[in-house]
């Protein structure tokens, strides 16, 4: 059977599978639309927040950047697992003991203030919004290039499927849709993996693979990596830090703060029964993210090693361009990998030196999509990744969607302007929401503003900088009052969105990018993208500050904090 | 139920704010210590084909980070039960 057939086949009988369980589940209450009814188990619910958590960022982009940035890819890996570490300890069993439904509802109540509701509400919905367009691209390439249509119409495709299962089932539906998801994404993503780590050093478990020596020689697999890359003058694969250590620690930082200041992923640990159990989620979350966040960087060099060898398969032999393999010729096409015989040789030379160097693009998202290709695996697997991207791209949209939906709905619409809604106009109100935020993210993915690959970042400093420190300080210090809050949400997202829209032009247009996208401008040496870490001081700093000199907060609202301290008497997620 | 006294309430937000201390140190140690500070220096040691520095920055720190989260989560349970404010 061809690929393409194939590809059809496994994507289109995971496809009805997740549509089967969307009308399953579906909710009928505004709390399991919300939260799920509040009930979900602890290790379900870990493996929906994994789903929800890994997106095509980490399933198609990371094992890519790793490859090319070698140990400064480090960053991804810690801060996009640390993060849990402080949700579990920091936010998640004080927000479910809270027991309501969104993040600026929480935000409204313990600053006693609509004004910082509604502040919440925007930084939530910037945060959220830059990271599903960028799923919305990736949902887009991923559709046209295994259904071999064009662009536009993997989206439309992308678009309807996310709509039919999100807006119908609400929580209780994603979540169920999610855990059959992160099924089929660690399948994808593994299966691959052990074939390639078998093949490279008889090892079929990639996380010793990567360090064990390569199949009949006494040579290490990292240590032939390095070697084969300094030889063509790049960086040693093993030390090649992301710029400068103290920029690889604040981009560390930012990345695990956003993770936990990510909505999405906090409004997951309210669905769980007990308090308890929100600690034990975070915990099985972290399992199911971690299986394959250790994959990922075994995928990475086995990849990088693969490539090089194909392009130079013994030293100073390079490939002849006629006898190129047929993944090359396929990824050709799309114009992501590019080939210029700069001598005439009829032969690729791949060097780190500009001059030389004929591998003109090596796109690097490719890698993952096109590692099995290249390992020479089954076709059966390569459709099989196929599905597996397409489920994380899908599983983190809905996940976003439902939370802006719930701000607009719940926190906006009943909760500021319209008190007296109904629960069913809410319900319907928020289906609304959801199909406009879908319309608007589908917009944007169709016609981005030329940020796709900045953007995810980007989302994490916006969270990092605004949501996690109020949250924060609103558990672990009484004191800390409404203008202090609000105060510091805005000037924290205001020095990050400031810092990166002067280095990389306002909403992007680069044109507009005043101090110019170059390093000796950037403040200490700190890109844009990791800057999120700074703007969470300025957070703190601020809200602690402005709190100092205005009135503390009424007795009520530190007898509130008093209580959500204490495990006892959640209960279920409270109606009201 | 709420605690039996205030001087329990205290005690156990003390104990809570101390495990998390201990756990987000080692928590800082083995991310931004072993991974990003003190890479250079651990990475004149070799385990298998894994120079020790970037062991810890792409996979042992994940490691670590999955068990922190678990033993917060039996201390905790442990803690609600010795002050007698956990959920049934």
């Amino acid at each position: 059977m061809d690929l393409q057939t194939l590809t059809y086949i496994v994507v289109g009988i995971t496809f009805a599978l997740y549509i089967g369980i969307a009308i399953w589940a579906r909710a009928g209450s505004t709390k399991e639309f919300y939260v799920a009814g509040g009930g979900v188990n602890p290790v379900a619910n870990g493996m929906a927040t994994a789903a929800d958590w890994m997106s095509a960022a980490s399933f198609i982009s990371m094992a890519g950047m790793i490859a090319f940035l070698g140990y400064g890819g480090s960053v991804f890996l810690m801060g996009w697992t640390g993060g849990f570490v402080l949700l579990a300890m920091l936010l998640a069993p004080y927000l479910r003991k809270f027991g309501k439904f969104t993040v600026p509802e929480f935000i409204g109540d313990r600053y006693y203030s609509k004004a910082a509701r509604i502040v919440a509400v925007i930084c939530l919905i910037i945060a959220s919004v830059t990271y599903v367009i960028g799923q919305m691209k990736g949902i887009g390439v991923a559709f046209s290039r295994f259904l071999e249509v064009d662009y536009g119409t993997g989206l439309l495709v992308g678009m309807g499927i996310v709509f039919v299962y999100a807006v119908m089932g609400g929580m209780k539906g994603i979540t169920y849709t999610q855990i059959a998801q992160y099924c089929v994404l660690i399948f994808a993503y593994t299966i691959p993996a052990i074939f390639i780590s078998l093949n490279l050093t008889g090892n079929p478990i990639p996380q010793l693979g990567l360090g064990s020596t390569l199949s009949g020689t006494d040579t290490f697999l990292l240590d032939r990596l390095d070697q084969v890359v300094t030889e063509l003058g790049f960086h040693e694969y093993t030390t090649q830090a992301r710029l400068s250590q103290l920029n690889m620690f604040v981009y560390t930082m930012s990345l695990m703060i956003g993770t936990a200041g990510l909505p999405h992923v906090i409004i997951r640990f309210f669905t769980v029964p007990k308090v308890a159990d929100a600690r034990t989620s975070a915990g099985w979350a972290l399992v199911f993210i971690a299986i394959l966040y250790t994959t990922a960087p075994a995928v990475a060099a086995m990849a990088r090693l693969n490539f090089m060898n194909t392009i130079e398969p013994a030293p100073g032999q390079y490939l002849s361009y006629d006898e190129r393999p047929q993944w090359f010729k396929n990824w050709e096409t799309t114009g992501l990998l590019e080939f210029q015989d700069k001598n005439a040789d009829g032969r690729i030379q791949y060097s780190a030196d500009k001059a030389v160097n004929e591998m003109v693009t090596v796109d690097r998202d490719i890698m993952v999509l096109a590692n099995p290709e290249i390992a020479r695996l089954p076709n059966w697997v390569i459709a099989l990744v196929a599905a597996g991207g397409l489920a994380a791209a899908l599983s983190t949209a809905a996940g976003l969607l439902l939370a802006i939906a719930s701000a607009i709905s719940h926190d906006l619409c009943k909760g500021v302007f319209m008190p007296d809604i109904s629960e069913k106009s809410e319900l319907m109100a928020s289906r609304i929401a959801m199909a406009g935020a879908i319309a608007v993210a589908g917009y944007l993915g169709f016609n981005p503003p030329d940020f796709a690959a900045g953007t995810v970042a980007l989302a994490f400093g916006l969270a990092a900088s605004s949501i996690f420190p109020v949250l924060m300080m609103g558990i672990f210090n009484k004191r800390i009052n409404k203008e202090g809050a609000i105060a510091g949400m805005i000037a924290g997202i205001t020095v990050t969105l400031l810092y990166v829209f002067q280095h990389k032009g306002i909403m992007f247009v680069e044109s507009t990018a005043f101090l110019g996208d170059l390093s000796p401008h950037w403040f200490l040496g700190i890109e844009p993208n990791a800057f999120g870490a700074v703007g969470a001081v300025v957070n703190f700093v601020v809200a602690f500050a402005v709190s100092r000199v205005t009135q503390a907060p009424p007795q009520d609202v530190q007898d509130m904090v008093e209580s959500i301290r204490m495990p006892a008497g959640a209960g279920e997620a409270q109606a009201h | 139920m709420a605690f039996k006294s205030k001087e329990d309430a205290t005690a156990y937000w003390a104990a809570n704010i101390k495990l998390m201390m201990w756990l987000l140190v080692v928590w800082f140690v083995v991310s931004f210590g072993c991974g990003v500070i003190l890479v250079d220096v651990l990475n004149q040691i070799q385990i298998g084909g894994y120079k020790l520095g970037f062991w810890f920055a792409q996979q042992g720190s994940i490691y670590t980070f999955v068990v922190l989260i678990f033993i917060y989560a039996k201390k905790m349970g442990d803690l609600d039960r010795k002050f007698g404010v956990e959920e049934k």
